[in-house]
């Protein structure tokens, strides 16, 4: 038995909490997509009927909650972006922990550069 | 009865199709084009203009009015559906022990995939920006009602 599990890529470290990140992500992204299609389908009910529902995600509490879905959806995006990288570029195995971070900083700058402006809408100080 | 496990380098029978392998292309295949398809959804709903605060009928009824959104929004519905539905199936598949409750959850999971898939194409497709029933001042301006 090596003490270390030297060469993988999905135990321990970055590959695996990577790995965890995007499944959980995956999972909460899923979820809202299932509610996503049916309050959109509301259109085909009445205006009325459409307005009142989305309105609610211009509240506050909804609105924070879409903060966290647009950060969840920018990790998973660009993780699976990594890991298609990973299974097929060349040196994408060699770099999977680069990669890993420069994920964490586009991920980290797009929501930088989203959150104020979702949150000036959200709490109408435009 | 628990899950039976392949001894490990067995070869794979050639009999069937390799539907795993299909999954796992299509997880990738499906994840590059969601990258375009999300991040334009997300760019033009959230980011410009007004953002959330603008969307209602009139802002859905506007953009399904035009060829360009129905196929893109149809694009995303099918291909993000059936995306996280395999996801999920993956998902069950690694944390289920009885084949029971593993084949149940997966019925569910395609079942609601089935469902949102048919439900979402019949809205994009059967859509009416002016219907009847609407207060005029909800509809996009382009409604004579208007
Ligand atoms: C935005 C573009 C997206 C990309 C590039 C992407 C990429 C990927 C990739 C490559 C995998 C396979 C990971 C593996 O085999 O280890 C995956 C898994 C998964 N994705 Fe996505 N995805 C995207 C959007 C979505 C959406 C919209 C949903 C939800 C509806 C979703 C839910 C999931 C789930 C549940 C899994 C399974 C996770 C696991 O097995 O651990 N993804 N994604």
């Amino acid at each position: 038995m090596p003490t270390k599990p030297a060469g993988t890529l999905y135990r321990g470290k970055v590959g695996m909490w990577s790995w965890v990140l995007h499944r959980i992500t995956g999972v909460a992204i899923f979820f809202f997509l299932l509610v996503h299609v049916l309050d959109t389908s509301l259109v085909r009910l009445s205006p009325e009927a459409y307005n009142a529902v989305v309105s609610t995600y211009k509240t506050p509490v909804v609105g924070l909650g879409e903060l966290g879905l647009v950060a969840a959806i920018l990790y998973h995006a660009l993780n699976g972006v990594r890991v298609i990288l990973i299974d097929f570029w060349r040196k994408g195995v060699k770099y999977q922990n680069v990669m890993f971070w420069v994920v964490v900083a586009i991920a980290f700058i797009a929501f930088a550069g989203f959150a104020p402006r979702h949150l000036i809408h959200v709490f109408h100080l435009g | 009865m628990s899950v039976v496990i392949e001894q490990p380098r067995s070869p794979r029978s050639r009999k069937a199709a390799n539907w795993e392998k299909y999954g796992w292309m299509y997880m990738r295949a499906s994840g590059a084009l969601l990258v375009i398809l999300i991040f334009g959804h997300l760019f033009v709903n959230l980011w410009v203009g007004e953002g959330i605060k603008a969307i209602d009928f009139a802002f859905v009824g506007g953009k399904w009015s035009n060829p360009f959104w129905q196929v893109w929004d149809g694009l995303m519905l099918w291909l993000a559906l059936i995306h996280g539905t395999n996801g999920m199936r993956t998902i069950v598949n690694d944390y289920t022990s009885k084949e029971g409750i593993r084949k149940a959850l997966n019925i569910a999971l395609w079942g609601i995939c089935a469902v949102l898939v048919v439900l979402g194409t019949l809205v994009i497709l059967t859509f009416d920006p002016c219907p009847a029933n609407g207060i005029a001042a909800n509809l996009p301006s382009f409604c004579p009602a208007r």
